[in-house]
């Protein structure tokens, strides 16, 4: 038995909520189909969107690169069928906005023809950074939600040595199974890639965290553990509390320790991969195939036949749902993802991305948010007993209530991780969490406006400076010409004079040097930074276009 | 096919303010019935003459400030302070003393600052204060258990502030227990030789520790629903428990001893029903075990040294005002802070 009982911690707050997941989990994972068409946004995680290589009329084969990554935080695209790419336009992409992006449509042929897979060496001798390679032309994010790709923290820097992987097989949010069915079907494939990712991270420990709810789950991970003869993954049934499943909260619950209010899990040694993430790293390094399907959830009162399917990228959500057998007519919203943390979509004419892991289709009575205005905030402290980043929700209430949003940083807005508890329990039904995306979104677009105008005086000043010294050196001509004219000038006056310019030119010679560095700080940008600050563009952006929706 | 558009979660548990509020007036049930077992209908009368100026002023100033109405009137939480309020008020009370006391509730302390939420001081400790500042001869007559009111008497002295001539005032109220100590002391009598009047029972005064029992029942079961925090009851009882016990210990004829503070004047109920008010109290956990701490030394002080029969309103007014500051400085560290 591989299952270890290890001391487990707890984190703040966090709810008992009603899983749900019996709705989904009744009948195996449903068999891939090929739509109509796919859709296929180029812009499926975070970081750079991947660049088109293919043409309009192109055919392609199953697993081609028909996007390749663009710049370091980036991952190509692939082909999930063969067929004739049609067109590359705008369409409806799964995002809180409703807006638009450019995606590759293509139109298959049925005959689902594989490109040449070549044959893979042994990963257990490969160089990590090789086998980081080979993840990231699988084209491979994070299929938790968040759709990092998954290459990038795979490395553990120079700095780090990594102690424990940890995959996040917690699946906490209400109604999502498909991580559960992923490790009751295919309990091997998550045990391999687990392996291999804690092969190219060299962690110390691997330890896979899965919530007490999953009962079929743990079992089969641990029977596959058996039958492959390892000993070095643990599997670690967690209790079953929202969020668990966050990643620090994971991390917390597993090892104790806390990731730093404003920093990685890698500055405490942790690196966190979710558990389809491994399975796919599986079926990238073993059987070299590219990420080209992945299974989704249907589920909710709203849909007549729920479960979990294996999809295609790009499969339009309605096409999918008419395949299963389509809407009840109870339905009230649709949700891509959780109910805690997924959002709303507005048309289900979009397709499945990278990152969906459940399509919610909430029916007659499961939507309960009540539609009524919030009573005032009664400080009743219920919010902030159930937030696991330990904040104070009411008072960030009243600050972004305030649109102070200064203050509101004091009150460590940033470590809020949207988690929904808050909101879960308002008694005066304060849309709490719309409330701090809406001070995140503002601050976002402060900072931006703030770099612009940093860019302004930085240019203002490079002006100033080209006058100053365009002046110095008129100056000094003209004071040659005058010497030449005034020889017999006094020696003292020339001398300060002289003293002046040059500590003048010094001045702008020292001005010059601090802009230098800032434009440096610009340019040279570890990938961390440039991680954290794509982050934030596409999380502004994201909740910018949330707001205005 | 189209879809209507929210933010999520989407989920709630169902838990509202007036469902909240509600509960605590249930809470208040058990007790509120065996203090009218003891003294009549009284209470009763007084309660539902807080609770209808209650509604009034609350519809009149919702008006004013052009607020929905039956959405606010909704929340209960109007009769809730003026219940215990009534609760608070000597139980031979004229009408316009509760409906004074009631208005300034109402209409000052919570409205005047912006209504629901937004009121710095306890609604019903304001009111209590006011009378007691502004009619101390009135805030005196308690009845006796048992004085055997009934219910036209009890109504006839609501409306004239007097009961017929034929009934002797005297032989029917009497102080608190709390303030018969105090008056005693200040004779020179000791705590034995008080304490051996009818109106002592076994730990606090003659019905008073009944219906603070029955107060405790309903306290510990709004505990048992998670409707209100364990830190503020603890620790005001401890708080009160502990000086009294350290006085009691030092001259046990000159102090009352623990039992005897908790469980007479309206201790219990300020624990678990009046300090618990969540709008004026502290929110963080430590800070409303800071809080509460400071009302219970402040009570068993305004108590023992005071001029007032009892401090407790004056004690949560006090510490009404330093919430700000305590909530400021007992800030929980935040997930993955430094120094844990
Ligand atoms: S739960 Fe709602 S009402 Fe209670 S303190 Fe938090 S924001 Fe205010
Ligand atoms: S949404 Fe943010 S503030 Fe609310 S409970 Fe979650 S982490 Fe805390």
């Amino acid at each position: 038995m591989m299952q270890t009982k290890q001391n487990l911690f707890r984190f703040h707050g966090g709810l008992h909520l009603p899983g749900h997941k019996e709705i989904s989990t009744a009948h195996a994972i449903g068999n891939v189909f090929i739509p109509s068409r796919l859709v296929l946004p180029l812009q499926q995680h975070i970081g750079e969107s991947s660049e088109a290589i293919v043409n309009e009329g192109d055919q392609v084969l199953k697993g081609q690169i028909i996007a390749k990554a663009n710049g370091y935080v980036s991952v190509p695209l692939h082909a999930p069928t063969s067929g004739t790419v049609t067109q590359i336009i705008e369409q409806p992409v799964p995002h809180p906005s409703g807006l638009s992006a450019t995606c590759i449509i293509i139109k298959p042929d049925h005959k689902d023809q594989w490109i040449e897979l070549q044959e893979t060496a042994d990963y257990r001798h490969m160089d990590p950074s090789a086998l980081r390679n080979r993840i990231r032309d699988a084209g491979i994010v994070g299929l938790g939600g968040a759709g990092f790709p998954a290459f990038i923290k795979l490395n553990p820097g120079a700095r780090t040595a990594i102690d424990e992987l940890i995959i996040n097989a917690a699946e906490c949010e209400p109604y999502i199974s498909c991580d559960d069915m992923l490790m009751r079907e295919r309990a091997v494939d998550v045990i391999e890639g687990a392996r291999i990712m804690k092969h190219a991270l060299q962690a110390r420990r691997c330890l896979i965290g899965i919530e007490d709810n999953k009962p079929e789950a743990c079992a089969a991970l641990t029977e596959a553990l058996t039958k492959l003869g390892y000993n070095d993954i643990e599997i670690i049934s967690i209790p079953t509390i929202y969020p668990a499943g966050g990643e620090k909260q994971l991390i917390k619950v597993l090892t104790g320790k806390e990731s730093p209010s404003h920093g990685l899990p890698l500055d405490i040694g942790v690196v966190c991969q979710n558990v389809a993430t491994a399975a796919a790293v599986y079926q990238a390094v073993i059987h070299n195939r590219p990420l080209i399907s992945r299974i989704v959830t249907l589920t909710g009162r709203g849909i007549n036949n729920p479960g979990n399917h294996e999809l295609l990228i790009g499969t339009p959500v309605n096409e999918w749902v008419e395949h299963c057998g389509g809407y009840d007519e109870s339905i009230e919203r649709l949700v891509m993802g959780g109910p805690m943390m997924g959002f709303n979509l507005g048309t289900d004419n979009i397709p499945v991305i990278k990152t969906s892991n459940c399509i919610l289709a909430l029916g007659q009575g499961e939507f309960s948010v009540s539609s009524s205005n919030p009573m005032p905030c009664i400080r009743c402290g219920a919010c902030m007993d159930v937030c696991p980043a330990k904040l104070l929700p009411q008072q960030l209430y009243w600050q972004a209530y305030a649109r102070d949003f200064d203050k509101i940083q004091d009150y460590n807005l940033f470590d809020c991780i949207e988690c929904g508890c808050c909101s879960y329990v308002c008694p005066s039904h304060i849309p709490l969490v719309q409330y701090y995306r809406f001070a995140k979104t503002e601050i976002w677009a402060q900072e931006r406006d703030k770099t612009k105008s940093d860019h302004a005086r930085i240019r203002h000043e490079f002006r100033l400076e080209r006058l100053e010294r365009e002046k110095l050196e008129r100056e000094e001509r003209m004071r040659k010409k005058k010497a030449a004219l005034k020889t017999g000038k006094d020696k003292a006056t020339k001398e300060k004079k002289k003293d002046a310019i040059e500590a003048a030119l010094a001045r702008v010679r020292e001005k010059q040097k601090q802009s230098d560095i800032q434009a440096k700080n610009i340019d040279n940008l570890s990938a961390e930074q440039q991680h954290k600050i794509d982050e934030i563009d596409a999380r502004r952006k994201h909740e910018q276009d949330n707001s205005t929706s | 096919m189209q879809f209507q558009k929210t933010t999520s979660p989407y989920l709630h548990n169902n838990q509202s303010v007036s469902h909240v509020m509600r509960q605590v007036i249930y809470a208040l049930i058990p007790g509120t019935l065996v203090y009218s077992y003891f003294f009549g209908w009284s209470i009763i009368l007084n309660i539902a003459l807080a609770c209808l100026t209650a509604l009034l002023s609350e519809a009149l100033m919702l008006t004013l400030r052009k607020r929905p109405l039956a959405f606010y009137l909704r929340d209960n939480s109007a009769i809730l302070s003026a219940w215990l309020l009534a609760l608070a008020l000597p139980s031979l009370s004229p009408w316009w003393l509760i409906v004074i006391a009631t208005l300034f509730a109402i209409v000052v302390a919570k409205h005047l600052y912006g209504g629901l939420g937004y009121n710095p001081f306890n609604p019903a400790m304001v009111g209590y204060v006011v009378v007691m500042i502004s009619f101390p001869q009135h805030m005196t007559l308690w009845l006796q258990p048992n004085a055997g009111l009934d219910f036209s008497q009890a109504l006839q002295f609501l409306i004239q502030g007097e009961l017929n001539s034929s009934i002797n005032m005297d032989s029917i109220t009497s102080a608190t227990p709390i303030d018969t100590i105090k008056t005693g002391l200040s004779l020179n009598n000791t705590i034995a030789e008080i304490s051996a009047s009818p109106l002592f029972g076994h730990i606090g005064g003659t019905a008073w520790e009944w219906i603070a029992g029955a107060f405790l029942l309903g306290g510990l079961w709004l505990l048992y629903r998670g409707i209100i925090n364990w830190q503020i009851p603890f620790s005001m009882l401890v708080s009160i428990a502990i000086l009294a016990g350290i006085f009691y210990l030092v001259d046990p004829q000159q102090y009352s001893n623990p039992l005897f503070q908790l469980f007479s004047g309206g201790t219990i109920l300020a624990a678990f029903f009046i300090a618990t008010d969540p709008v004026s109290a502290s929110t963080t956990a430590t800070g409303r075990l800071i809080y509460a701490a400071g009302i219970g030394v402040l009570t068993f002080i305004i108590r023992t040294w005071g001029g007032y029969p009892d401090g407790i309103a004056f004690a949560v007014l006090l510490m009404n005002m330093a919430v700000p500051t305590i909530d400021y400085y007992t800030q929980p560290r935040v997930f993955g802070a430094p120094g844990k």
